[in-house]
């Protein structure tokens, strides 16, 4: 493309990163193994329990529970997801503030599905000029072993991504037996091809585009840079020097002899642009592209390019103490807090009573009043337990629940009890507009405190 | 050296311009999209065009389009059980009542359903569960069929429609009782007094009535109006009974107890009031105004088995 003629549509060209060693990609590399044994091993994982699904991590849909090892999530927990999603927020804009996109470089899944697939290309197809050439080739026989070799691994390893992820929501060894004998449920192939296609399109065909022009993720994280913020940067000063990098030829190959020429100490290796996997030249200066991964660290044998900050490279001290990251730290650190503490005291029964409002209360023959609630009970136990019920507070009521005042739930039973409060004549006329306290208490199988609540009786004024 | 020319313009330090230019200075900059970018456009635009025709879309002359999908779902007709099985065109609302026949939910209703069906009232009503389906699926029918008159929460209208709620039950307040009455409908009736009795001595019965239920005290008009009462003159005693409890095969009111579901008594202040209008019904009768309609035929028996038990539980005789 010459720089004159202009394109409205750009044509993509394939980036072959080269494979470098080094302090990075061996963070790289383990957080990718570790992320992986997660992900791939942990729906296999199985965990007891009586009366309920007996896989250590499910996402149960259909019986509207989460299973996560001994914590059951119910509908009515779902707030806590909602404290989770707050707390990853948090922790972004707490780290990119910090670090600058660790995020996209080290765990982002389509970094470390990328990296997995480029390892598959490189180990098939060898390094970067034998990948590149291999793709000038024409279509020949070790071209179509070699591309098919690739193509097929990646199909492998994009199935199985897929396979494992409709693993979290049906029970794993099932689900595998189901899916080979073709009666599994359409909503378990669906969503492994379409994870199948997505994985192999975006970690093996899209890569850099994905994060360029997809993700909304990669441009917001810009906003929360300062002056601080740890970036991956060139150091141009040393670099540079006052007449710019210079190959290493004869006669300026020593620090002294560039020195004297006034050459930096990059001798314009392009090991960085070569290693990069967006395909950009970290010696222009910070670029939207860049995903952060510290790779091109790793490549340039000069110690050029580094992490550091924009102040660092003027000159100044780099405040990790900032408001910015100590805000972020104080809510981080709260929402955890608050999170954790959620889960460890949550109940394991709820109860609730509702007046029923139509009709507000019911005058008796005998001249007595009776009001009717519903009470909700819901058992939050894989174990079955017993509740009893039981009114206070009102002078000579009586509670009616026809023989229900102690029942039986069922493990994670949910059910809802008729309960009326009669009170006899002779009560009715101080009662206009009292209230009445229902007691609901565990009496077998759950330890906790008996849930209290206070609902309005009504009676007619002046009967 | 790099392979990426992808950005030349900002490795060059200059964004690069279509060439265009307005009033001699005015340019603007090329930020070219991907080209798979492009594709993927043109291949929604594609698919719009096939989605036309996958689903019910474009009016075409008086017809329209009407897609390639079908929908199957049986329908249960209520009144005879009977199951129907039906195809359409694919429309959202055959989708819907596909759902609403083989979701899970739909699955454990007509589990329910059908041991209901086969359960003793006695049963039903120790049944939590059972209870708890009665409850949800009574709601609907009798919001649906009795709650025109009988109002949403079943509370009646005084004089005209009973309370559900109370104790009091002029047929009948057992879960057989109500069955029947459901079956077979109810007719109230009380004959008109104004010929066969003098105003004094409406004014006498009126005491007496309201002094059983402690409305008055006792008082020479109230004895008086006992004697008519219990006597030939009056004859109420023949539907109200000797002790004026009501009998519950005539549909004839309890008189003792602080319930009134036709002369609104409570509401009235004095007792020249409450004389007035329990006279008012003592003169003119009760009459063509205390119609229960029969729901059978209307209800299947499920429906009304159902009805039952949730009339029952609303207030029921306890």
């Amino acid at each position: 493309m010459s720089e004159d003629s202009i394109q409205l549509y750009q044509k993509r060209v394939q980036i072959h990163p080269r494979s470098v060693k080094g302090r990075f990609r061996n963070l790289k590399t383990g957080i990718m193994v570790l992320a992986y044994t997660v992900y791939f091993l942990l729906p296999w994982l199985r965990w007891e329990r009586p009366d309920a699904p007996d896989q250590a991590v499910l996402y149960d849909l259909p019986g509207r529970h989460f299973y996560i090892f001994g914590l059951t999530v119910q509908v009515q927990d779902i707030f806590w997801l909602a404290g989770v999603l707050i707390i990853f927020a948090i922790l972004l804009f707490f780290v990119t503030g910090l670090a600058g996109r660790v995020w996209c470089g080290y765990f982002c899944f389509q970094t470390l599905w990328t990296d997995l697939f480029i390892m598959i290309e490189h180990w098939v197809q060898g390094e970067r000029p034998a990948r590149m050439r291999l793709d000038r080739k024409p279509w020949n026989r070790e071209k179509l072993i070699k591309k098919g070799t690739t193509y097929g691994l990646w199909l492998l390893v994009a199935f199985w991504t897929g396979l494992t992820f409709t693993m979290y929501w049906v029970d794993a060894p099932t689900l595998v037996v189901d899916m080979l004998l073709g009666r599994a449920s359409y909503a378990a192939y669906f969503t492994t091809f379409f994870l199948t296609v997505t994985t192999f399109v975006m970690a093996g065909l899209a890569r850099e585009q994905v994060c360029i022009y997809m993700c909304p993720y990669a441009r917001f994280q810009s906003a929360m840079f300062d002056h601080d913020t740890l970036i991956i940067s060139y150091d141009a000063r040393k670099g540079e020097g006052s007449k710019g990098r210079a190959k290493a030829y004869r006669g300026q190959r020593t620090p002294e002899e560039r020195k004297v020429k006034g050459f930096g100490e990059c001798i314009d290796c392009g090991h960085c642009v070569l290693a990069c996997p967006m395909g950009i030249d970290i010696r222009n200066g910070l670029q939207y592209q860049c995903i952060s991964c510290a790779l091109c660290i790793d490549a340039c044998e000069h110690d050029l390019v580094n992490y550091t900050s924009e102040n660092a490279l003027n000159g100044r001290k780099t405040q990790f103490l900032r408001p910015k990251t100590v805000g972020y730290g104080v809510i981080l650190a709260a929402a955890t807090t608050l999170l954790i503490w959620s889960v460890l005291t949550r109940a394991p029964y709820t109860g609730t009573v509702e007046q029923i409002r139509q009709p507000l209360y019911t005058q008796l023959s005998d001249g007595g009043i009776r009001n009717a609630y519903e009470v909700k009970l819901n058992n939050k136990l894989t174990a079955p337990m017993t509740v009893g019920i039981y009114i206070e507070g009102l002078p000579g009521a009586t509670l009616d629940m026809d023989g229900m005042e102690r029942i039986e739930l069922a493990p994670q039973e949910r059910i809802k009890l008729l309960a009326r409060v009669q009170i006899p004549p002779v009560e009715s006329s101080k009662v206009v507009g009292d209230k009445v306290m229902f007691v609901i208490e565990s009496l077998d199988g759950a330890t906790a405190k008996p849930i209290r609540q206070e609902v309005p009786f009504y009676a007619p004024a002046g009967s | 050296m790099s392979d990426n020319k992808l950005n030349a313009a900002q490795q060059s330090g200059a964004v690069q311009t279509t060439g265009h230019a307005w009033d001699g200075d005015l340019q603007e900059y090329n930020n070219p999209l991907p080209r798979w970018w492009l594709w993927c456009f043109y291949g929604t635009v594609v698919f719009s065009v096939l989605y036309w025709f996958i689903y019910p879309s474009w009016p075409v002359g008086q017809t329209w389009l009407k897609g390639f999908g079908k929908v199957d779902y049986t329908i249960i007709d209520k009144k005879t059980n009977k199951v129907e099985e039906r195809e359409e065109r694919w429309n959202t609302r055959a989708l819907l009542l596909a759902d609403l026949g083989e979701a899970a939910n739909s699955e454990q209703r007509k589990a329910m359903l059908a041991k209901v069906r086969v359960a003793s009232y006695d049963q039903i009503v120790k049944d939590p569960k059972m209870m708890e389906f009665v409850r949800s699926v009574g709601k609907g029918l009798f919001g649906d069929n009795c709650a025109a008159c009988h109002g949403r929460g079943g509370q009646g209208v005084v004089g005209m429609y009973p309370n559900l709620t109370d104790d009091d039950w002029l047929w009948g307040g057992s879960m057989d009782k109500i069955h029947e009455t459901l079956v077979r409908g109810r007719q109230g009736f009380m004959p008109a007094f104004e010929a066969v009795l003098k105003p004094e001595q409406l004014d006498d019965v009126a005491e007496y009535v309201l002094a059983l239920s402690g409305e008055a005290k006792p008082s020479p008009a109230s004895e008086r109006g006992k004697e008519i009462f219990q006597g030939q003159t009056g004859g109420c005693y023949y539907c109200h009974g000797a002790d004026a409890k009501g009998v519950s095969s005539q549909g004839a009111a309890n008189l003792t107890d602080k319930i009134w579901t036709i002369a609104d008594v409570p509401a009235q202040k004095t007792l020249e009031d409450k004389k007035a209008v329990l006279k008012t019904f003592i003169a003119n009768g009760v009459n063509n105004t205390r119609t229960m309609p029969a729901w059978k035929g209307r209800l299947n028996d499920d429906d009304i088995k159902l009805l039952a038990v949730y009339v029952h539980q609303l207030g029921g005789a306890r």
